[in-house]
């Protein structure tokens, strides 16, 4: 090795005796500082928060979240209330613009000298306050998108793991019936089971006349069939948790199989639950506002966005802003929930971590 | 003295995560003669993948060089251009990985991954490079090569593998030959017969060889000069003599101590104290000073510089320029 | 020295797993084909070997990681079985090869060493509990401020004294350590090295020290049995092997170690066996080594040597040395 970079021992330089007298110990070890310490759940939020489109999709959701409850407070009309002058219906209210009031209104407030709640939104053809129909329709998507992912949620979460952490035979039927439900076409299993429902509580009453046979169908439908994508994806997770050492070290500890699920393989299965959850509510919304627009969602007067944008459909020429709205109410739920799932991913997923 | 092939000039390199900035490599300077074979030797973190990687530019997205220079036959490679720079990793430059299973494409066969290698590098129709193929196959000792060529990769075995990565490297003719932890995930007896592989072809070849690796053991028996890296800086460098029978860095001292050998059955073992560095915590000083046993108050600020200890055996130690500057006080008094 | 009541004796142990080779059909794969060895209390027994060799099912199939084929298993005289497991786990524990993967990163320090604790109920209040578990850490070398944080903010030597503070929260008598130190850097080989032998000074335990480190095996063990494709070939005390190896594979084996000294590995001459480990799947008719072996004679494929003694306590399998 030749010298490129030539160094003598720097004779010349002044020493300071004192700086080369041997360091105490406790000295040394300042200079060994741990790294401050975070949770698995600190550390992920962190990095949520410095995911600006993830950022953006919670204060779009808030924000929407916000409307639909405290909308129905202050504004003064119903979801299904037709708007009355003298105890008439309003003829002059159909299919109002924007914030524009119906000539009977002008002339009440010009008689009263009172200022009127506005229609945001304007009104339909029913005369009826749109903008408080696309709150309460708004309300029906997410929930139904909310509760659907939650059906998916607790079936997929307990199938997946008992299949995945038996194994062996019980794994292979489990999964061969996953793979037969796979297989059922889903719209057809939709419109078969709003036909036998419909007969079946045609006469009831509750939340179930409310919200319409079809609603309820459209639960069962998520409850029978969307959770198999769910119960495939934990399953393999768990199958690929299970492989862990530490879960050896569990059983060779004589740690139980109830208390090994618990403690050591559903926690390091989260993450890709709590993904596909946050991936789901979308689809889920997107179906039932799909199945709402062909006619096989919730039951009239109760509006949801998708029966929102169908009954728009028709005057679409006259009055397209009734189109835009629950269509874009849609796109910005279903895009802000899927770009909130994909920073999630990104901040929950240990293998991308640098 | 033979032609320096290769020359590293205080090199910089850092990766930007989402914790910080890491700076991996800190000022690592040293050259590689044409032939000779080169050890660069240290635990996880040291930087000796990234000082590696660092010559044939093939970091992860999130790094760069930041400081330096890297002379390949007096040429500034850090300068070259994308095109050029791949003609240099083919044709100059050879690297094989730890994992041969990860480093061959598990879709093609054997002989097509080795004959576009062979057509990429050099100038040979199919038929040769077939021809060309099979004698790089013999010359890494694997048997039938013919039927060889026609196997997918995860037909062979680990060592196997090994040995074609070996061939695919060098089937360029490159002057240099990068090894990264080669036999890391080999077996012992396996190990033995790959490292003497590589000592053979050397022979036969002539290219220079930089080995980097965690194993004191194999070095010892690869290498003709050796560089010891802690926390992305050069401890120490010389002849493996100097490294083995000399040590001149508390770091080296240590390590040399801290292996069992077979006539130390009945004695305890001397471990190095602490835990390895964090790159995300440098201390000012320098890197090795918390788990040094005769760490100075000095250490702990100041970054030693080099020393030369020997012709040719440099380290990185204040206790050296004390001793040095004591055995000059007595001189002179 | 032979007076002693051995702690583990196994006998004949196999462990085949089944292999699908399809069409619902299985083959088995023979990966411990007849294991026999003794270890007294306090003793460490080295056992080495390349990977797929079985050394790893060995240590798993005597906790009943994996349920045993075949064989006999006495724990200090007692037959152990599925039904006396549970019990017994108090005594046997394992420490694992892979610090980073055998820890559970949603756990803290202080919950890792405690499960043990857990689950065999032995404490009587949280306070108890704190207390065994901070003074396992102190015996480990872990600072206890360190209880309440993550596996992952650890290096890997301080990871694996969580794992070996884990296997020692029930007071075990014999430990079955599957390459506790391959994952490690080499300055931290030696610390956690000299606390296994520190451990086995004050609390009497013994190993069963799994790796493929020829020189950390030599220096931690009292006896060393070398395993090809999963049988014993050679087992005798640490120092006669190293100086007089018997068995083929066994010469090879120590010739390939790389000595971290230029003169000695320069000087050395290597014996290294032609060719390949065949598949454990198609393990070669009788002496298994006898593919790679120089003596090999036809006897060799007919017939699986046994261990014989050679001299005092050092057991070959083969015909020809």
């Amino acid at each position: 090795m030749s010298d490129t970079t030539p160094k003598k021992a720097p004779f010349s330089m002044q020493i300071d005796p004192a700086l080369f007298e041997p360091a105490t110990a406790e000295e040394k070890k300042q200079q060994e500082v741990m790294s401050e310490s975070t949770t698995f759940l600190k550390d992920s939020m962190k990095k949520l928060m410095r995911n600006p489109l993830a950022v953006f999709s919670i204060v779009v959701l808030a924000f929407i979240l916000i409307v639909i409850i405290v909308a129905p407070l202050v504004v003064p009309y119903g979801y299904s209330e037709i708007l009355k002058y003298n105890g008439m219906k309003d003829k002059t209210a159909m299919n109002l613009a924007p914030f524009q009031y119906s000539a009977n209104e002008q002339k009440y407030m010009a008689e009263n000298g009172v200022t009127l709640f506005p229609h945001i939104f304007g009104t339909d053809e029913l005369s009826r306050d749109y903008f408080i129909r696309v709150v309460y329709g708004t309300r029906v998507s997410l929930a139904v998108g909310f509760f659907a992912s939650l059906i998916v949620l607790v079936i997929g979460v307990l199938y997946g793991s008992i299949s995945g952490y038996c194994g062996g035979r019980v794994d292979l039927i489990m999964m061969r019936i996953v793979d037969v439900i796979y297989s059922l076409p889903d719209m057809l299993v939709i419109i078969l089971l709003s036909v036998v429902l419909k007969e079946l509580l045609d006469g009831s009453k509750g939340i179930i006349a409310r919200l319409g046979t079809n609603m309820v169908s459209i639960f069962i439908v998520f409850g029978m069939l969307y959770w198999v994508g769910m119960a495939r994806l934990v399953r393999g997770q768990i199958l690929s948790v299970k492989e862990n050492e530490y879960v050896l070290a569990a059983k060779s500890i004589g740690t139980s199989s109830p208390r090994i699920i618990r403690r050591h393989i559903l926690p390091n299965c989260l993450s890709v639950i709590i993904i596909t959850t946050a991936l789901q509510i979308p689809s889920a919304i997107f179906t039932e506002s799909f199945l709402s627009f062909i006619g096989l969602g919730v039951a009239a007067p109760m509006p949801s966005l998708g029966s929102l944008a169908n009954a728009a459909r028709q005057g679409m020429q006259s009055y397209p802003y009734k189109l835009m709205f629950p269509a874009l109410m849609i796109c910005l739920i279903v895009l802000a929930l899927n770009l909130l799932g994909d920073g999630l991913r990104d901040a929950l997923d240990p293998k991308l971590r640098k | 003295m033979s032609e320096k092939i290769l020359d590293v000039r205080n090199l910089h390199t850092s990766f930007t995560t989402d914790a910080g900035e890491v700076r991996a490599v800190n000022g690592v300077s040293f050259n590689l003669e044409e032939g000779k074979s080169l050890g660069i030797v240290g635990e996880s973190g040291s930087g000796k993948s990234v000082t590696a990687y660092s010559i044939l530019q093939i970091l992860t997205d999130n790094g760069r060089v930041t400081d330096g220079e890297i002379l390949f036959k007096g040429e500034n490679i850090l300068k070259y251009t994308p095109a050029q720079m791949r003609q240099f990793r083919g044709k100059k430059c050879s690297i094989i990985f730890q994992d041969p299973m990860t480093s061959l494409n598990p879709t093609f066969t054997i002989g097509n991954q080795l004959m576009e290698a062979i057509l990429l590098h050099t100038d040979r129709n199919k038929e040769q490079a077939r021809e060309r193929a099979e004698e790089m196959l013999n010359l890494v000792g694997v048997n039938e090569p013919k039927r060889r060529l026609k196997q997918y990769p995860h037909e062979l075995s680990g060592g196997m593998r090994q040995r074609i990565m070996i061939a695919m490297a060098l089937a360029s003719e490159p002057d240099i030959l990068i090894a990264d932890e080669p036999t890391t995930a080999l077996d012992v007896t396996i190990q033995a017969q790959i490292l003497e592989l590589m000592q053979e072809l050397q022979k036969k070849i002539g290219m220079a060889i930089i080995m980097v690796t965690h194993d004191l053991g194999v070095i010892a028996g690869m290498c003709d000069e050796i560089i010891v890296m802690y926390g992305g800086r050069v401890c120490e460098r010389g002849s493996a003599e100097d490294i083995f029978y000399g040590p001149a860095h508390e770091y080296t001292k240590g390590l040399l101590r801290s292996i069992p050998s077979v006539s130390t059955k009945y004695e305890k073992l001397i471990p190095i104290a602490g835990t390895p560095i964090n790159l995300l915590n440098m201390p000012k000083g320098c890197a090795f000073c918390s788990r040094c046993d005769s760490a100075l108050k000095i250490c702990l600020d100041q970054v030693p510089e080099e020393q030369l200890v020997s012709p040719g055996h440099y380290a990185s130690c204040w206790l050296n320029v004390k001793k040095q500057a004591e055995e000059a006080g007595e001189a002179q008094a | 020295m032979s007076d002693t009541k051995p702690l583990v004796d196994v006998r004949d142990l196999k462990e085949y797993f089944p292999i699908h080779t399809g069409w619902g059909r299985t083959l088995p794969l023979k990966a411990v084909d007849g294991v026999s060895f003794t270890i007294k209390p306090g003793e460490t027994l080295g056992l080495v070997g390349e990977s797929g060799c079985g050394k790893t099912t060995v240590g798993r199939t005597l906790l009943h990681l994996y349920k045993p084929t075949g064989g006999e298993f006495y724990f200090d005289g007692e037959l152990v079985t599925e039904k006396n497991m549970p019990s017994l786990r108090k005594q046997m524990q394992m420490v694992f090869q892979d610090p980073y993967s055998s820890l559970n990163p949603r756990m803290t320090v202080e919950d890792i060493i405690g499960e043990p604790l857990d689950v065999h109920h032995l404490y009587s209040g949280r306070a108890e509990r704190r207390e065994k578990i901070l003074s396992l850490m102190e015996t480990v070398g872990l600072n206890a401020e360190h209880a309440t944080r993550y596996a992952h903010e650890f290096s890997g030597g301080q990871r694996q004294r969580i794992g070996i503070a884990r296997a020692l929260a029930v007071n075990p008598r014999f430990i079955v350590c599957d390459e506790p130190v391959s994952a490690l850097d080499v300055s931290i080989q030696a610390q956690v090295v000299n606390m296994f032998e520190d451990l086995r000074e004050k609390l009497g335990v013994a190993y069963l020290f799994i790796a493929h480190d020829l020189l950390i095996v030599h220096h931690i063990s009292d006896r060393i049995a070398v395993m090809y494709l999963g049988r014993i070939v050679e087992i005798a005390d640490a120092n006669e092997l190293n100086n007089n190896p018997i068995h083929p594979y066994s010469i090879s084996l120590l010739s390939a170690v790389p000595i971290p000294d230029p003169r000695i590995a320069r000087s050395k001459q290597r014996i290294i066996p032609e060719g390949e480990i065949p598949s454990p799947l198609h393990k070669p008719s009788g002496c298994a080594f006898r593919t790679r072996c120089p003596y090999a004679t036809e006897r060799c494929a007919a017939e699986c040597p046994e261990l014989t003694e050679r001299s005092d306590g050092h057991l070959v399998a083969c015909f020809n040395k």
